[in-house]
């Protein structure tokens, strides 16, 4: 869906599986969010990350042949909360809107300015602590939480052993 | 009335001390240890050490019971968090929130939180008021109640200077309210005659500025 946007790049050879490109916009491109942006790009999706610190953009090119932008990625260096940011990322266009920045209350923000402001269609979020996960989750917000499927895990190894 | 304050800056330590002195209740929350120790030695037991974004520390501070929660962190991301919790998970009904950064406006607009208070937009609230060169003051915002009341110079060459109320033409949902002439003030009729030199007071529905502006400065001096 690259020719959505303006100025969208000519799209590089990419495999293109059986399911459809989305445009996915992620912010935060710590290991989490530079991971799945990775990932999403091999998978044949458009994908645009937002960052406010410009070597950020290392972990995005890390074990790969060719840069972040040759292999059709798209970085923008910014802060997630102002509006100038985001739309230069490209969230006017986001099909799928990811809240990865290290802190919660950032994360929280932003994903409910995708949902609400920009009406971005699957907003998912970030949130390591399990007590607003699971509020804002009953909220309407898609969260996602390690800190919750940590204590899940470490009760299982416990199980196991006694 | 009992009050939880979140962020013991100079707003928050400040506020706190001068709601207790008015007999309230009040439980400030500061998330630095130091500064959470320092201002225990004068508060005591009105303070208490935690992150006020975190549920269980909103609980321990007796959210639930709040009449009153005021946002005043350095941090926007935190206060609009904190007032949406305090509003939509516990319920309380009167919230205050600060912004620090008055861009971020928008977004305590957009999740519903208000009233907010901008130190920046209340000091150039201030200047609008002292420079008239300025023109146009917000005086009053009712955002509930959508009006809003202004205050405007009515500017040499304007195509309200000169007329009478009644032939000013202001838009549908805006009123004529005051005029301020020569020191005083005075609720004007259908026939009183607007000059330059006038300021007069406007409600009106928001959005109506541009409209209003138009009719109180010459072509020229519209910015």
């Amino acid at each position: 869906m690259a020719d959505r946007r303006p100025g969208a790049r000519a799209t590089p050879d990419r495999p293109r599986g059986s399911i459809a490109a989305v445009f996915v916009l992620i912010v935060g491109a710590g290991r989490v969010g530079s991971t799945v942006a990775r990932r999403m790009l091999a998978a044949g999706h458009d994908v645009s990350v937002l960052d406010d610190d410009p070597l950020s953009h290392e972990r995005l090119d890390a074990g790969q042949a060719t840069s972040w932008e040759d292999a059709g990625g798209q970085f923008t260096v910014g802060t997630a909360i102002e509006v100038e940011a985001l739309q230069e990322a490209g969230i006017g266009q986001a099909d799928v809107f990811i809240a990865a920045t290290h802190g919660d209350n950032t994360n929280l923000l932003i994903a409910q300015i995708a949902q609400r402001g920009f009406e971005v269609p699957n907003v998912i979020v970030r949130v390591m602590d399990p007590g607003r996960a699971a509020w804002y989750a009953e909220q309407g917000l898609r969260t996602v939480c390690p800190t919750q499927k940590a204590i899940e895990m470490f009760d299982e190894a416990i199980k196991e052993i006694v | 009335m009992y009050a939880v304050v979140a962020g013991g800056g100079k707003v928050g330590w400040n506020l706190a001390r001068e709601l207790i002195a008015k007999g309230h209740e009040v439980t400030l929350l500061e998330s630095d240890r130091d500064r959470y120790l320092t201002i225990e030695q004068e508060l005591e037991h009105a303070v208490q050490y935690g992150d006020a974004t975190e549920l269980w520390v909103l609980e321990r501070a007796g959210i639930q019971r709040a009449d009153l929660v005021i946002a005043v962190t350095g941090d926007d991301e935190d206060n609009v968090l904190i007032c949406q919790v305090a509003k939509e998970k516990y319920l309380c009904e009167r919230i205050i929130a600060r912004v620090n950064n008055p861009r971020n406006r928008e977004w305590f607009a957009l999740l519903n939180i208000q009233p907010v208070v901008s130190a920046t937009d209340l000091i150039l609230r201030l200047i609008e008021h002292e420079v008239p060169s300025y023109g146009l003051v917000h005086l009053l915002d009712l955002r509930d109640e959508q009006l809003e009341i202004i205050e405007v110079e009515v500017l040499e060459g304007a195509p309200a200077a000169g007329r009478t109320v009644a032939e000013v033409s202001l838009p549908d949902g805006a009123l004529i309210i005051s005029v301020l002439r020569d020191g005083g003030g005075f609720v004007p009729k259908g026939d009183t005659q607007i000059n330059a030199g006038d300021e007069v007071l406007v409600v009106l529905d928001p959005g109506l500025e541009d409209a209003i502006t138009a009719q109180f400065a010459p072509p020229a001096a519209r910015r």
